[in-house]
């Protein structure tokens, strides 16, 4: 259950004129604020407050209570617990102020509220749908909106057992042609897909008559392209090389997680996590079964060794991913294949211990509410202890010594994709990328969870907020990774790995919780609203690298092309993440 | 100078040649094709050349990997196959990609359902490999396999048929978690036995 | 030679085993064709990973020829579906096949590309890329470790030395048909289901005007 942070008095105190209330739902927190003021809000709270930086926004579908509701996550980028306020509208009528004039992190998020809920976002510079495409019919995380193959409205569906006869392909079982329905006005003939032409008009109308007139034209990165790690779109407009201005479009990986995820049972949700962001599962297991277990309170709370189980699987994935990231990012800059090659080796042998204990390289599944699956099986500590203790050290310091002062990398990577701190924060930035912009917040200092305050390691910062920087620090956070390892190894005490018997029904109790991460992209966040039923009623992700991407146009203006491509790869994106 | 670093970065890949050829000379013919070789390759000292050659040198599995799901039956002194699955459902309930579809045997006599799987599939491309279903079968009879060779040319569905292999298989590839569940049930069974005497008397 | 391409019954001199072979051109054709089959780059989701792994260092994809990996459609000769095909991609995978020059094969790899994986059931996903370009291997796994993905690749190997020049669809003299492009409408709309759409869509006009 989500504790207070604050008292309601002291919070009012700083809001004379608006109206606002503490949330009193059985197991829900947080203040519900009047949906006029609330711009006025959330400016008051971000000058006055300090709670600058905008974590989470999302919304929520209360069709019983016929309501919809946009609930924010706010921090202070010092560091601390979270100011949770909603706003509640009406469910026919969903219109909502728009923050992004305060938060511009708010924008991508808005969107995707506008999307899947149909929230209407008032003020918002470029409401347009974000993870689908323009003209698709529904909003499908709405409740009572049903996909083609739907079956039932949570899992376990009834027709797998006992009765489970007659199985071909399971499409044959449930066509997906049956289930589409169309609106009623729709006509093949006459249907004309206007979100191409949408946008490229929008890239156009920046023309301006200047005196010196080079050409402007509009290419598309992608979404099939071999750097933009996925598929990923960006549609820059260019004037000779230089980028005058660029929209990522994405969407073309959005596998409906959320909607699956409230299908399924928490259990089952376990695994889904490790698709998230495909290259650190483990983190992704952190993050969600945080937020259960805070939900389920004391019953789940880890034992000693999964706890510390728990953090050195988390911090193998750190270096895992941030060596992915480097030898990609060296990929991005021309490299071609070979660095990539030299960082893959350490990961493989990181893979190695994944697939021994969890028993896959990469979809670990190894999680469980209070605890985790199994123990290590034996050799596997000895196995890590090399690694961190003896291979990985010598490797990084390696690949440093090849990487970090390499003028061909120093003269593509300097001063290139600048982000301010004040930018950074503004922008809802996570990660080495809010790190590298000066802004030394770690959600495993700034608001630790687990055991993470029992490890001694620094916060890794730099002050140019440009590439380079944010390769350096990845560099370095795979060296804290392996310190917090080395203590974690010596530390580990021996005991059981779950709390109670392992279960596979979870009683969660009606409420809200979210749960954070510090993943290896950034602030790694779920948002569950649980109704006392073995489904979760809501599922959000604030996924750290779509929520980086809304930096992504501020940082290439004015680049060359060429550069847009590093500064993707610099903010390192997973595209199961940022499209879920 | 700007060919400094591409010199270097040659040098680089130079060394790792010559590396792979000092490993060669040093271990001779060990270094391919053998157990050692590959874990040599594996291990915190590799060095030169990482490539395990595959189909002719194979990464050993690790006895936690975990592929498609797989049935167990044991083989009684008739040998009659004995499936260990009831039939409960709790893995098609567990399921996350709900891949699992089980059919419950009835009794044609009675029409009450008999604790063996009439049918059991499996849409392995449906199945996340997640392991959920081996972990929390009651029976111990859905366990997850090693073998990852099974592209084929066409989708398929694997039925009981497909599904069902021997216990010794089982015991063969999670030899450590085979003598822990053996070891577990003979307990119950035990408790049972006691049981039931206890009711007789 | 890594293997024996010679056609049986034809005795050679010890002396120019190593130099000349007397085959079939069946066989030499799908030899050449077999060790040079270059995938196109191209990755979509989780199985990529997996993909780029096998490509790297410990599995070393050029062993089978493959390493060069082409960004271009236009110089692929294998499409390496690696993950989960949704709505929104699919035109564009349709369109890259259709751009890719023949012979072309097609490779599912892992549930999500052979039939939706554990997202079928979502509203953006398609089940299974066979529903729109058809499928030489399908890799069972999610996603199919390294060696698993070698082993689906051995086997689309396995399936060229098979085809024989006399009855490949590449050397037929009618012209090979294009795959429609899918339409993002309302859901993702087949073209070639267009028909049918228009029919429903009437019938319930109809309907609705009778209701009323």
């Amino acid at each position: 259950m989500a504790t207070k942070s604050f008292s309601i008095d002291e919070v009012k105190e700083n809001f004379q004129e608006i109206n606002i209330e503490e949330d009193e739902r059985k197991g829900y927190s947080g203040l519900i604020v009047e949906t006029d003021k609330l711009v006025d809000f959330a400016n008051i709270l971000k000058n006055k407050m300090g709670f600058d930086y905008l974590s989470s926004v999302t919304g929520v579908d209360y069709l019983p209570d016929n309501m919809m509701e946009v609930v924010y996550h706010a921090y202070k980028s010092t560091g601390g617990k979270p100011m949770e306020f909603k706003v509640q509208v009406p469910r026919e009528k969903p219109v909502v102020p728009s923050l992004v004039s305060v938060y511009p992190g708010a924008g991508f998020q808005e969107r995707e509220a506008w999307d899947l809920l149909g929230i209407k976002f008032d003020g918002h510079p470029n409401l347009k749908r974000i993870l689908m495409w323009e003209g698709f019919a529904g909003h499908p995380l709405r409740k009572d909106w049903h996909e083609a193959y739907y079956e039932e409205d949570a899992k376990p569906y009834k027709s797998r057992w006992p009765n489970g006869r007659d199985v071909h392909l399971a499409e044959d079982r449930n066509p997906y042609k049956k289930n589409v329905v169309y609106p009623k006005d729709f006509d093949p003939d006459k249907w004309n897909p206007e979100g191409e032409d949408a946008l490229y008009l929008g890239m156009k109308s920046l023309q301006k008559d200047d005196d010196l007139k080079t050409e402007q034209i509009i290419v598309n990165l992608g979404p099939q392209h071999p750097s933009t790690h996925g598929v990923f779109r960006m549609v820059v407009n260019l004037e000779g090389e230089t980028v005058k201005k660029l929209e990522p479009v994405m969407g073309y990986l959005h596998r409906n997680h959320e909607k699956i995820g409230e299908r399924n049972t928490y259990l089952m949700n376990i695994p889904y996590t490790d698709r998230l962001d495909y290259l650190s599962s483990m983190s992704n297991n952190f993050g969600y079964v945080l937020a259960v277990e805070k939900l389920m309170g004391e019953k789940a709370k880890p034992t000693e060794r999964a706890e510390y189980i728990r953090v050195i699987m988390a911090e193998f994935t750190r270096i895992s991913n941030h060596l992915f990231a480097i030898g990609t990012f060296l990929n991005d800059l021309g490299a071609y294949f070979t660095p990539m090659l030299y960082a893959l080796e350490e990961r493989e042998l990181i893979m190695d211990i994944f697939e021994a204990t969890a028993g896959s390289r990469i979809m670990c599944n190894y999680f469980r509410f209070g605890g985790v699956a199994r123990d290590l099986p034996p050799g596997v500590y000895e196995k890590m202890r090399d690694l961190v203790f003896d291979r990985l050290p010598r490797k990084i310091d390696e690949l440093d010594k090849y990487l970090t002062n390499n003028e061909l990398v120093r003269v593509r990577s300097e001063g290139i994709g600048v982000l301010t701190p004040e930018e950074a924060i503004a922008f809802s930035a996570a990660g080495p990328v809010l790190r590298a912009s000066g802004v030394p917040y770690d959600v495993r200092r700034a608001e630790p969870y687990g055991i993470y305050n029992r490890f001694d390691f620094k916060v890794v910062a730099r002050n140019h907020g440009d590439v380079y920087d944010r390769y350096l620090v990845r560099l370095e956070e795979i060296r804290q990774s392996i310190l917090i390892i080395q203590q974690a190894l010596d530390q580990m005490p021996d005991g059981p790995i779950i709390n109670g018997k392992p279960q596979y029904q979870v009683r969660v109790p009606a409420g809200e919780a979210y749960g954070r991460v510090e993943g290896p992209k950034g602030e790694l966040g779920f948002y569950i609203v649980s109704n006392g039923k073995p489904n979760p009623w809501r599922y959000h992700v604030r996924a750290p690298s779509f929520i980086n991407l809304t930096a992504l146009s501020k940082m290439c203006e004015g680049d060359k092309v060429a550069d847009t491509i590093i500064i993707l790869g610099s903010i390192d994106i997973v595209l199961g993440e940022t499209d879920r | 100078m700007y060919g400094k670093g591409i010199v270097k970065g040659l040098g680089i890949t130079l060394k790792r040649l010559i590396e792979t050829y000092i490993d060669d000379i040093k271990w001779g013919k060990k270094r391919y094709n053998t157990d050692e070789g590959i874990a040599h390759r594996m291990s915190k000292d590799a060095r030169g050349i990482f490539t395990v050659q595959y189909p002719e040198e194979k990464i050993p599995v690790p006895e936690e990997f975990r592929f498609i799901p797989f049935l167990i039956y044991e083989v009684d002194e008739n040998g009659e196959k004995i499936e260990r699955c009831t039939s409960c459902g709790i893995c098609a309930k567990v399921c996350p990609s709900q891949c699992i579809w089980i059919e419950r045997t009835k009794d044609p006599k009675t029409g009450r359902p008999v604790p063996v799987p009439a049918e059991f599939y499996i849409d392995i491309d449906m199945c996340l490999n997640c392991g959920l279903c081996a972990e929390y079968c009651p029976f111990d009879a859905i366990k997850m396999d090693h073998d990852y060779e099974l592209a084929s040319y066409e989708r398929t569905i694997y039925n009981k048929e497909k599904l069902l292999k021997p216990v010794s298989y089982y015991a063969s590839i999670r030899p450590r978690n085979y003598e822990r569940e053996e070891k577990a049930r003979a307990k119950a069974a035990a408790i049972k036995n006691a049981r039931k005497k206890q009711n007789i008397r | 030679m890594p293997e024996n391409i010679n056609s049986e019954g034809y005795d050679i001199p010890p002396e120019m085993q190593q130099t000349v072979a007397i085959t079939t051109l069946d066989k030499i054709y799908n030899w050449g064709r077999k060790y040079s089959a270059w995938p196109m780059m191209f990755g979509l989701a989780c199985c990529a990973i997996e993909m780029i792994c096998t490509a790297a260092s410990r599995f070393d994809l050029s062993r089978f020829g493959m390493e060069i990996m082409r960004p271009s459609p236009r110089q692929a000769d294998v499409m390496l579906v690696s993950g989960t095909v949704t709505k929104k991609m699919v035109p564009q995978i349709v369109r890259l096949y259709n751009q890719m020059p023949e012979p072309k094969y097609v490779v599912a790899m892992g549930a999500c590309a052979s039939g939706g994986g554990p997202f079928k059931g979502g509203y953006n996903v398609v089940s299974g890329v066979d529903k729109f370009l058809p499928v030489d291997v399908y890799i069972p796994g999610c996603p199919p470790t390294p060696q698993a993905l070698l082993h689906g690749l051995m086997k689309l190997q396995e399936m060229i030395d098979k085809q024989s020049i006399k009855n490949v669809r590449w050397y037929k003299r009618e012209p090979i048909e294009e795959i429609p492009i899918p339409i993002l409408g309302p859901d993702l709309i087949d073209p070639r289901d267009l028909p049918q759409i228009r029919s429903n869509l009437h019938a319930e006009k109809n309907l609705g005007i009778k209701e009323n």
